[in-house]
């Protein structure tokens, strides 16, 4: 391997070329997070008027309020449902799709348009299909004796935003595992034909491993997404309803601060969200670095 | 233990690539057949075709006297070698040579038997719980050897298996693997593009060109008697000289020439356009003044280079009609570039082919 670093003289120009990017680091990462470990140590009174340092209080309060804990249960529900919906459907898409390498294009383009998408539309897409009055879906439903109602059901509100999340992740799960596939050689599937093992066989003992990396990997970006990224779905669709139903961990942040205005407890949950993301990136960079595949 | 027979057996890819047309091939019970030919002849997809990995579109693929055209690959009984191996990288030496006879439901204890087996035969012992990505090449190639070996197939099909190797461990694994085919007694069908490893490997050569066979025999009999130009220039290293002529009245003229020579007795019915072969070591220098007598085919040429090659030489020289003839000379010659010199060959080692067909005459 050659040697990738390059080495400068002076000072200036190094500085100068890492600047942009630690201001938009500092900027948008580093003063936030900072402000939101700042905020997540004061309580503030109903009206705003006073500030005082609590300590940890406000921690100590999360762990034990019952809606927090609540929203961590949705959460991991809610993420894991994403995770498993997203990352099997992009799979078995991927699989189809390496067969028929021949159409695969067109295929591809399809299957991967929704990654495009905002959440929101996303989001909104789905809560239109969806919908109990005017949704084609909730009809379709309706014929198979199915009451949908996602404004009155908990579960029904759930699986609408699981759906819509996963939806919108499919496509660059999709790409990632189709990548996969088509690294996998074709003789080493001819060579496993040939050595008795069917196609079930063949996919489970052969290529399901040799993609266990591509797995992995996807699992924290599904996991991250699931729990940053589907604010925007949650807000155009249930808005954490009916009850606290789908009211997931981002969304109280948003919810707490922003409409409760209890500024101290939604500073806290984003600052333990904050150390949640980092331990996954943490993992994610470990485990890239040993690069140990099989 | 089985034959294998291929009658009328063709192959055109969706794309309407016509690969393989139309082949007829007998392959002996217990013999190694090796497919010869330039890249992008067909070999590989003909031996496909036997494996059960392309569908047959014309003809029937049989093995044992069954036909298979319709038989899976697990279901036909053979093994194969790739060219990469194609060994499973996240599983060890062990379970890549178990896969196999797990899959069959073959006991524990036999599976073990097997594989140590192999593994002895091949001297892989040390390496059974390694993982592919932890031997060298060559070792790699054993693995994979011992992978088609453990099942104890009718027939080892070798797509190329050794030109993944440097040249000294192509050599040595070319001997390894003639004398393990011929221990285990086992059909195989062995495909490589280089006539050096085809004629070394095999009891029956079958030289293939463009989709189809050119010639079928043992090395020896392909060598000594190239049905076509294009065997004659395939086989042989360097190949043989083929030179325009011209026969009339049992005399052959080289074109653009005043060699001539007169004919064995049996060819003196030819007559008309046709190409004159000689092998490179049927050459020699023609020294003296005599004109070649009857028998010897003398003719100008311009040497146009010499690669000496340790114990022989070869000496590169162009006729009065522009082909190209090369000659072995033996020990270290020295020859300047532009000298001019006559070279000579016996009537008797003459091959003639039809300028039109290219067909041996
Ligand atoms: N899967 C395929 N689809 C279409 N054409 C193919 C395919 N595989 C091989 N061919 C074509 O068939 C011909 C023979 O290929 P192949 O059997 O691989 O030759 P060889 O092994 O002798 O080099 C080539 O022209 C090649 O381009
Ligand atoms: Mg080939």
């Amino acid at each position: 391997m050659q040697d990738k670093r390059v080495s400068f003289k002076g000072l200036w120009l190094p500085a100068a070329l890492l600047a942009p990017q630690l201001a938009i680091t500092a900027v948008f990462f580093l003063w936030p997070a900072s402000q939101a470990i700042y905020q997540s140590v004061l309580r503030q009174d109903a009206f705003g008027l006073s500030v005082k340092f609590v300590g940890l209080e406000n921690f100590a309060d999360l762990i034990v309020d019952p809606s927090y804990l609540n929203s961590v249960k949705v959460t991991l529900v809610f993420s894991a449902a994403t995770t498993v919906l997203a990352m099997g459907l992009a799979l078995l898409f991927a699989v189809a799709a390496d067969r028929v390498l021949r159409g695969a294009t067109v295929y591809k383009t399809l299957v991967i348009w929704p990654y495009a998408v905002a959440p929101v539309l996303a989001g909104v897409l789905w809560w239109l299909m969806f919908n109990p009055t005017i949704g084609v879906l909730a009809y379709a439903l309706s014929y198979l004796g199915m009451d949908w109602n996602h404004l009155l059901s908990g579960s029904h509100a759930m699986t609408l935003i699981v759906v819509a999340a996963a939806w919108k992740q499919i496509s660059y799960n999709f790409v990632f595992f189709i990548a996969g596939l088509q690294s996998i050689p074709r003789s080493m599937l001819e060579a496993g034909a040939i050595d008795g093992a069917g196609p079930v066989k063949r996919f489970f003992t052969i290529t399901l491993p040799l993609l266990s990396p591509t797995t992995f990997f996807l699992i924290v970006v599904n996991l991250v997404y699931a729990f940053f990224d589907t604010f925007g779905i949650v807000h155009a669709t249930t808005t954490g309803g009916p009850g606290q139903a789908t009211n997931i961990l981002v969304y109280k942040v948003y919810s707490d601060g922003f409409i409760g205005l209890n500024l101290g407890s939604s500073a806290a949950q984003s600052v333990i969200l904050m150390v949640f993301v980092m331990v996954l990136t943490v993992i994610q960079f470990r485990y890239i670095e040993r690069r140990v595949h099989y | 233990m089985a034959s294998v027979t291929l009658s009328d057996v063709g192959k055109i890819y969706p794309g309407g690539v016509e690969a393989v047309k139309s082949i007829d091939l007998e392959i002996a019970d217990g013999s190694l057949c090796v497919l010869v030919g330039p890249s992008g002849c067909g070999k590989s997809t003909l031996l496909r075709m036997v494996a059960g990995l392309e569908t047959v579109t014309g003809g029937t693929v049989s093995i044992d006297g069954a036909p298979v055209n319709d038989r899976e690959p697990a279901e036909r009984d053979i093994a194969m070698v790739f060219q990469n191996y194609a060994l499973y990288p996240h599983m060890s030496v062990y379970d890549n040579m178990a896969y196999g006879l797990r899959n069959r439901g073959t006991a524990k204890p036999e599976i073990d038997r097997k594989v140590r087996e192999a593994a002895r035969l091949l001297a892989i012992e040390p390496m059974l719980q390694r993982k592919p990505r932890q031997l060298s090449g060559g070792q790699r190639q054993r693995v994979a050897m011992g992978r088609a070996i453990v099942r104890d197939p009718k027939v080892f099909l070798f797509d190329e298996p050794l030109s993944n190797l440097d040249a000294k461990l192509r050599v040595q694994m070319r001997i390894e693997l003639k004398r393990l085919q011929q221990r285990l007694g086992t059909t195989s069908i062995y495909v490589t593009h280089d006539q050096l490893e085809a004629m070394t490997l095999a009891d029956l050569l079958v030289v293939m060109n463009g989709g189809e066979i050119e010639q079928i025999g043992t090395a020896m009999e392909v060598y000594e008697r190239p049905q076509t130009t294009f065997v004659a220039s395939f086989i042989g290293s360097p190949p043989m000289n083929l030179v325009p002529a011209a026969v009339a009245d049992g005399v052959l003229r080289l074109t653009d020439s005043a060699a001539q020579v007169t004919l064995p007795a049996d060819r003196r019915g030819l007559s008309g356009a046709v190409i004159v072969g000689v092998r490179p070591e049927d050459l020699r220098i023609d020294g003296g003044s005599e004109t070649g007598g009857a028998e010897t085919l003398a003719f100008p040429v311009t040497v146009t280079g010499v690669e000496p090659i340790g114990a022989e030489s070869l000496l590169h020289s162009q006729t009065e009609s522009g082909a190209d003839v090369t000659v072995r000379l033996p020990g270290y010659a020295v020859h300047a570039a532009g000298a001019a010199m006559t070279l000579a060959a016996p009537a008797g080692k003459l091959h003639l082919f039809s300028a039109d067909t290219g067909r041996r005459l």
